[in-house]
């Protein structure tokens, strides 16, 4: 026997609703994890299509990498950093990342807008031109 | 040690077998069936317990409440929501009890006072005690904006709140990524909670490892998620894909997550299965509490006791048709002729 049924009763509604919402919310949609684009002229002018690190390094911390280098230039002034594998890079986003990863919309925002990451970065830094 | 200890030790446990479960790759099981065993536990243990609770009969309004109930029209300093008397003063009450903490606001502490190098007797004082409320309020806040930023896994478009949400919690712009508030309050605050009750006598010796337990979790879930964005990093974007495929209800693990993801999904997987079971159920059982739920109306309104048996009722009236006869015989005087 239960009391206040009028109450509680809706009220487990409520719950069980609000605990399962991204079931209904997402129901019937097909989704699937973002599919990045590495086109671009600079990369596919590559002999070895290879970013600065490896790949699952550079999904996983690329904004470290990016934040290690702002420090060392921002403080440390030194602007040419020497990776794994003998290559020299330019420590700069917009002239380095930017370079190889010209096509912003298609590559950093579609991975960003999949988990809404929103980097403040490019209220001063300069986004590539793109051909729309 | 003997309280805090096992309490340590399991959640010590559950960090090892999750790496272990990771590092031999058994992703199907520690990504997808633990957490939606967790989940079903969870929603359902949290449905059982509340219907149980429902069955308690609250017959009578515990009017144990401060302030003066609603009386005769000339008294006056009725208190409406400490004592209210119908549901809109409730509600306002359960609202700030519930958003606000309003008991714990309340909470006093009392101390003995002695004054040395006199013969007056020690005198019992009390005090406001505030730092409780603001801590739990720091957490319980924190935890909640922390599960709604959550959401971004969970939810494809995500909801604007959501991203509200996240740039305001990261407004600070501290760092890359970004540094949350909300993961620096609700680490301190749960700092704090443990501290207490380590270090005031009273409370270590009330103390239970089923005390312990949970914060040790909680404090476990908010390490390791903080490690995982802030220091060692893991795959976000398969993170998500894991989320939308349970709620999607087609499961698939991405490879290379990484293995703190999995310490933090296991705990997060054991909270939400210990929830139902354990004090953690305050969370509904708030909604529940006779003392703030019931408006004082004890004398305006008959509330009939369920578990009274009929009682049988002999009346005057009956009774005098009764013995009428008799009575004006004896010469007791009866009130109908
Ligand atoms: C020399 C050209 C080049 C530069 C400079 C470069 N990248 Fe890359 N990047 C690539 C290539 C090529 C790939 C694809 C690697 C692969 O598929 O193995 C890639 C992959 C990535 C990925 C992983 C994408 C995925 O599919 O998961 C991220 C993230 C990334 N780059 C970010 C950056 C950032 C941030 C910078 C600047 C710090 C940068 N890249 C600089 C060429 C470059
Ligand atoms: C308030 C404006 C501002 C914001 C916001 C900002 N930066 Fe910068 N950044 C600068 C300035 C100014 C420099 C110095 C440029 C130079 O000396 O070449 C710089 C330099 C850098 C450099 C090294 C030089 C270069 O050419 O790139 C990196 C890397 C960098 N920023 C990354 C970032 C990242 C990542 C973010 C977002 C998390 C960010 N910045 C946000 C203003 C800003
Ligand atoms: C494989 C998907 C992916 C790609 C491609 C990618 N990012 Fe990211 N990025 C992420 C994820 C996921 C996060 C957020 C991590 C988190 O929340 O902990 C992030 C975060 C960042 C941050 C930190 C943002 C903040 O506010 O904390 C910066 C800066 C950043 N990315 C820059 C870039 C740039 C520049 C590119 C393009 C060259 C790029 N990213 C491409 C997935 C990606
Ligand atoms: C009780 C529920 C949970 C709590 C209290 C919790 C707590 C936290 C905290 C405090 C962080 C630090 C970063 C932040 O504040 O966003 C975090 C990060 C994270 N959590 Fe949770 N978590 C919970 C459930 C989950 C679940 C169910 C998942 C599975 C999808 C998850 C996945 C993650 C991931 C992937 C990160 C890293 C995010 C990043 O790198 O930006 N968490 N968690």
């Amino acid at each position: 026997m239960m009391y206040d049924k009028k109450l509680i009763i809706p009220g487990l509604v409520i719950f069980v609703w609000l605990m399962t919402l991204p079931f209904w919310y997402n129901s019937g949609k097909a989704t699937a994890a973002p599919e990045v684009k590495i086109d671009t002229p600079v990369i596919q002018e590559m002999a070895e299509k290879k970013c600065i690190e490896d790949k699952q390094y550079m999904r996983e911390a690329h904004m470290q990498v990016l934040d290690d280098w702002r420090d060392e230039v921002v403080r440390e002034r030194k602007r040419v950093e020497v990776t794994t594998g003998g290559k020299t890079y330019e420590m700069s986003l917009q002239n380095e990342c930017m370079k190889c990863h010209s096509n912003k919309a298609e590559f950093c925002d579609k991975c960003h807008d999949y988990v809404a990451v929103d980097p403040y970065c490019w209220d001063c830094h300069i986004e590539p031109k793109e051909k729309k | 040690m003997r309280v805090l200890f096992p309490a340590l030790a399991v959640v010590v446990g559950l960090i090892i077998l999750a790496s272990l479960g990771a590092a031999l790759g058994l992703d199907a099981i520690f990504g997808v069936l633990v957490p939606y065993a967790a989940f079903v536990t969870f929603v359902f243990g949290f449905i059982y317990r509340i219907v149980k609770w429902a069955q308690v009969p609250v017959p009578f309004r515990i009017p144990s409440t401060c302030g003066q109930h609603k009386s005769f029209p000339w008294l006056k300093n009725r208190s409406r929501i400490d004592n209210p008397s119908s549901w809109p003063g409730v509600v306002v009450r359960m609202f700030l009890e519930i958003f606000c903490f309003r008991s714990l606001f309340r909470n006093t502490k009392a101390e003995i006072h002695y004054t040395p190098f006199s013969a007056d007797p020690p005198k019992v004082v009390y005090g406001s005690a505030k730092w409780l409320w603001l801590a739990g309020l720091a957490f319980h806040w924190s935890f909640l904006l922390i599960v709604v930023r959550h959401y971004r896994f969970f939810t494809e478009p995500i909801p604007w709140l959501v991203q509200f949400l996240e740039s305001l919690d990261g407004f600070m712009q501290f760092g890359v990524p970004a540094l949350y508030m909300t993961d620096g309050l609700i680490l301190a605050a749960v700092t704090y909670l443990f501290i207490r009750r380590v270090v005031v006598p009273q409370l270590r010796y009330i103390s239970l490892p089923a005390d312990y337990f949970p914060l040790f979790l909680i404090f476990g879930i908010v390490v390791s998620g903080m490690l995982m964005r802030y220091i060692t990093r893991i795959d976000v974007v398969g993170v998500k894909e894991l989320a939308m495929g349970w709620v999607t209800l087609h499961p698939t693990v991405p490879d290379g997550i990484g293995i703190m993801f999995y310490i933090h999904l296991l705990l997060v997987s054991v909270l939400l299965a210990y929830f139902p079971f354990s004090k953690l159920m305050h969370a509904g059982g708030v909604f529940l509490s006779p003392t703030r739920n019931l408006a004082n109306n004890n004398r305006v309104k008959r509330h009939i006791n369920p578990w009274n048996y009929p009682v049988k009722v002999h009346t005057y009236e009956e009774y005098e048709d009764e013995f009428r006869d008799l009575m004006k015989e004896a010469g007791i005087p009866v009130e109908k002729e």
